[in-house]
């Protein structure tokens, strides 16, 4: 399983979910209406390194989390 | 050096213990910068929400550069509530000869502002909402949009 988490002010329970790669994990937050409006400008991480790519492999045990838009200060 | 406290920070404390850790280091420059919660707005205050293990890695990588032109780096960030004219966020750049650490605090704080993973929400008649507007999309976002 893979564990999804949303930071900040996203505001969402983790997810458990059984993918490969973070297309799948698209194609399943894209079905959710809610998180319509964080996906265009959150960035993802994978077990805490930032990625760039949705064809990023996911195995068993990873952690995915997703930053929406910074304001520290 | 990354120091994260709960609600606002102790400025002068912070500055001093920083003065006194570094002051037989040799650095010729020490160019700290305090921000603190301004009265704009309406608001009571601002709280912050922090990242650590992202914030973290993103330091050291911050503190890697500083170490490549001899300086080094410190910084303190609040968690959770700050009120008005208090300060949130403190960042430090000592360096041998001041242009470089004059340099450094604006690229280190611009970066921090554009990158850090810390979400901010303004405090107002009890509610904690989210500063969206203010708020900026690290570089590389909506890869799963």
């Amino acid at each position: 399983m893979v564990r999804v988490e949303f930071l900040g002010p996203i505001n969402k329970e983790p997810l458990e979910l059984n993918i490969s790669n973070l297309n799948e994990l698209a194609t399943i937050l894209q079905g959710d209406e809610k998180m319509n409006q964080w996906l265009e400008n959150s960035a993802v991480a994978v077990n805490d390194m930032m990625v760039s790519s949705r064809d990023t492999a996911l195995k068993n045990g990873d952690k995915v989390s997703l930053l929406p838009p910074v304001c520290g200060g | 050096m990354l120091e994260l406290h709960d609600g606002s920070l102790d400025v002068s404390n912070i500055l001093d213990r920083w003065y006194k850790q570094e002051r037989k280091s040799n650095y010729g420059a020490f160019i700290p910068f305090v921000g603190t919660i301004r009265d704009e707005d309406g608001i009571d205050g601002l709280s912050f929400d922090v990242y650590e293990p992202i914030l973290e890695s993103w330091f050291k990588n911050w503190q890697e550069k500083a170490h490549k032109k001899g300086a080094i780096i410190k910084m303190a960030h609040s968690r959770g509530d700050v009120m008005l004219h208090e300060s949130s966020y403190i960042a430090a750049v000592f360096s041998p000869k001041r242009r470089v650490a004059l340099e450094f605090i604006d690229e280190f704080v611009e970066d921090f502002k554009a990158s850090a993973p810390i979400w901010k929400y303004d405090l107002k008649n009890t509610e904690r909402i989210y500063a969206k507007d203010r708020s900026t999309a690290i570089a590389g976002s909506g890869i799963l949009k």
